[in-house]
């Protein structure tokens, strides 16, 4: 009965058995210890000081300083308010104040005052990312006092308040408890919060289309036919070749245009040398426009017996400057 | 008609004219010209290129072509100049803290090229020298460490095909149809090949404490924008990224040196990464507590709800387009799971009455997007398409009836709702939702 399937088998399950063998073994013994590359170098505690500018919740990471109500109000109307409004309303960027009590109705107000957990995280932003055009510009004393003045147009602190690293952690915002991490987003095994079943045939209700883009808001992302390639059937873009160049100088479109193929600036190649071309016609006023017309419609017997082909492809106004520039003697 | 043999199909990714509210009349003549069918409008096409067609011989095929190095590190022809980000109108304030979503309807496999890739910025582009860019690493470490671009280059490189998809992708779509085309209702989305080296790698230099449980990312933008990665992703699959496609970094997706965390909302994948910090507590950043929190019926945010769930959208035929032949078309689409690999796509065109299964484009990389496609015969009657995704982890794609029921239509973000294109009878493709 040992056939050569019972042989492989008892051969697999000796492997098996070494293996086993192996991976009991103490990691030590089996794997290196992880390597060190030692690339880069330490960080020096000041220049990490200068980044470390992140605050938490608990504090951690708060600098000394201390701002007032009345301080903030200053740099509020000077350097924030064309943004956010005199009182923190404005809807153009965040609104920083109203809405409170609003998050759970059928029209949410979401504000920094409605919807903020922790005064620190208000402290942190302005810090890092305010003002808009200028992050990173305030002192420590004014982003206190800013941060103040925010909680103040939110009833939150009163007029003559003033904040520092420790009175900033007593602020209780009204959203405080407002925020839950119960959900299935925070893992990839976390169970998820719909289990739709994945149905063949004949399943579900009979479709029935409850929303679809109103006729008058048809148009307010623009012109759908410019917004996707029309290979198919729609009207073409017209050939390149028509287009006046974008080249930056005339050497430049000399340079796409094919001109070197055959041409160089001082030498015979093909064709005759540049500086030829504007020895030839030196002083003769006429000149460029009969040169721009030979370059695209082409000609023969002048250089000898190569013709000159066509350049249709250029725009007139290209072959006038590609003309003025070989017979002004082809400058770099 | 009806008995009209297959046919090769086409699709006209839009209508040729502005469908301007005004112009019903013109929608009249678009419907015609779709109706009498694709003579017409091939007739347009040749009446107006016949010199450049057989038995013609087009100037292209006359002249020299440009020479090497027309354009040193080259550009889309210029006939594809559609195909762009573009901006949702009215959906941000200021186009330095906004979004610009990828052309979804005009891309093939699964690769986004780096130039349409969405850009999502919150305070404008910054334009980071790789020779003074820093990254810092410190907190919760053993030593804290200070790496130039030159350094992060010498640590053993890999490079992984994933998927980048804002938290908000779809998130206009939670209350009613908003937007007409596949850019704008799941633009907010790419997919790379991204090369860099693994975080943990980097952490382990530093050696952490085995006390640490989360990471703060912050980059070098005017935003410093911040958020908290937890430790054992961030010891997972997180990669430290400075090339995308086999390239650097664009500037859009955050040039020098950026995160990525697979299959994590992409804000988290933090651009123009400076600091890299270790600690025992979320850290509650302004883009974890005022925006990227998910508000549900009665008022509570969800708060750190990084995973993207299993999400597929169908981009052709899609919104904006026309159909307009009878016969064979091929639906084809994306699909995606931050949980894992997608493992099957299903597809219906009688609004999920009854489904087929698609083919999947091999090799399906996990956290990353999956090219799906499937052979349909149009009979030029009305149809409602849809794809649903189920992940290697069995999670099924829910409708957005299942969703609405659990998270309401507050929440913006995190909406992956099986989404429905309907095709009429003059073949044009609408973006509508089912009750």
């Amino acid at each position: 009965m040992s056939s050569w399937l019972e042989r492989r088998r008892v051969a697999r399950h000796a492997l098996l058995g070494m293996l086993a063998l192996v991976c009991a073994l103490p990691v030590d013994a089996a794997a290196p210890a992880p390597q060190r590359y030692g690339f880069g170098r330490a960080a020096t505690p000041a220049e990490i000081a200068g980044w470390d500018i992140d605050v938490r919740p608990d504090g951690r990471g708060l600098p000394d300083g201390r701002g007032s109500v009345a301080q903030g109000q200053v740099l509020y109307d000077d350097k924030c308010a064309s943004c956010h409004g005199t009182f923190g309303e404005s809807n153009d960027y965040l609104a920083l104040a109203g809405g409170v009590g609003s998050l759970a109705s059928d029209q949410p107000v979401r504000t920094l005052g409605s919807k903020l957990n922790h005064a620190t995280t208000l402290f942190d932003y302005i810090r890092r990312a305010m003002p808009f055009n200028a992050p990173q510009s305030l002192a420590d004393d004014e982003v206190y006092a800013l941060t103040a003045y925010v909680l103040n147009l939110n009833d939150i602190l009163p007029a003559d308040a003033a904040l520092d690293r420790v009175s900033i952690l007593a602020v209780k915002m009204p959203n405080r408890d407002g925020f839950t991490t119960d959900h299935g987003f925070m893992a990839r095994n976390a169970r998820p919060d719909t289990r739709n079943a994945a149905c063949m045939t004949n399943c579900g209700p009979e479709p029935r289309i409850a929303s679809r883009i109103p006729d008058y808001a048809r148009d307010s992302h623009g012109d759908l036919a410019i917004q996707s390639r029309t290979l198919a059937a729609a009207p073409r873009a017209a050939a390149p070749a028509a287009r006046a160049s974008t080249a930056s100088s005339p050497a430049d479109l000399a340079r796409r245009s094919a001109c070197l193929a055959c041409h160089a600036v001082a030498t015979r190649v093909v064709g005759p040398s540049f500086r030829e071309v504007a020895a030839k016609y030196a002083g003769d006023a006429a000149a460029p426009a009969r040169v721009a017309a030979k370059i695209r419609a082409g000609g023969a017997g002048t250089w000898g017996a190569v013709p000159m082909p066509a350049h249709p492809q250029l725009a007139e106004a290209d072959a006038l400057a590609l003309a003025r520039w070989v017979l002004g003697g082809a400058p770099p | 008609m009806a008995d009209a043999p297959p046919s090769r199909g086409r699709i006209r990714p839009a209508p040729d004219a502005p469908l301007a509210t005004a112009g019903s009349a013109r929608r009249g003549f678009l419907r015609r010209a779709v109706a009498g069918g694709a003579a017409l409008a091939a007739g347009r096409a040749v009446a107006q290129d016949e010199a450049n067609l057989p038995p013609h011989v087009p100037p292209w095929t006359r002249t020299l072509g440009a020479p090497v190095l027309a354009s040193p590190y080259g550009v889309p022809s210029t006939f594809e100049s559609a195909v762009r980000r573009r901006e949702s109108p009215g959906l941000t304030r200021t186009p330095h803290s906004s979004v610009a979503f990828t052309p979804l309807q005009n891309l093939f496999g699964i690769i986004t090229p780096s130039g349409v890739h969405f850009e999502r910025h919150h305070a404008g582009m910054p334009a980071v020298d790789p020779h003074q860019h820093r990254l810092i690493v410190h907190g919760m470490v053993r030593e804290p460490r200070i790496y130039t671009m030159d350094d992060l280059m010498r640590f053993p490189s890999v490079s992984r095909v994933h998927f980048i998809e804002c938290g908000a992708n779809t998130g206009m779509e939670w209350a009613n149809v908003a937007v007409p085309t596949v850019q704008y209702s799941h633009g907010m989305i790419g997919c790379s090949e991204w090369t860099g080296v693994l975080l943990s790698t980097i952490l382990a230099e530093a050696g952490v404490d085995p006390k640490a449980r989360f990471v703060l990312a912050e980059g070098a933008d005017g935003a410093a924008l911040t958020r908290t990665i937890p430790l054992d992703m961030a010891l997972d699959d997180v990669l430290v990224c400075y090339g995308q496609n086999g390239e650097m970094l664009r500037p859009e997706q955050g040039y020098p040196l950026r995160l990525v965390v697979p299959g994590v909302q992409g804000v988290s994948s933090v651009k123009w990464l400076r600091r890299l910090k270790l600690g025992d507590t979320p850290w509650n950043t302004r883009e974890e507590s005022l925006h990227y929190v998910d508000l549900m019926p009665g008022g509570k945010h969800r708060q750190y709800t990084w995973i993207q769930e299993a999400k597929s959208v169908i981009t052709s035929p899609s919104g904006g387009q026309v159909i307009l032949d009878r016969g064979y078309h091929q639906i084809t689409g994306l699909a995606w799971s931050g949980r894992g690999k997608v493992k099957r796509v299903d597809v219906t065109t009688d609004g999920g009455r009854n489904w087929r299964t698609a083919t999947l484009q091999e090799p399906v990389h996990t956290k990353a997007l999956t090219r799906f496609r499937l052979d349909w015969n149009w009979d030029g009657g009305p149809a409602l398409l849809q794809s649903r995704v189920v992940d290697d982890t069995g999670y099924v794609q829910p409708t957005i009836r299942q969703l609405r029921a659990v998270r309401g239509t507050r929440s913006i973000y995190h909406n992956n709702a099986i989404h429905t294109w309907r095709v009429d009878t003059t073949g044009e493709v609408a973006n509508v939702q089912l009750a």
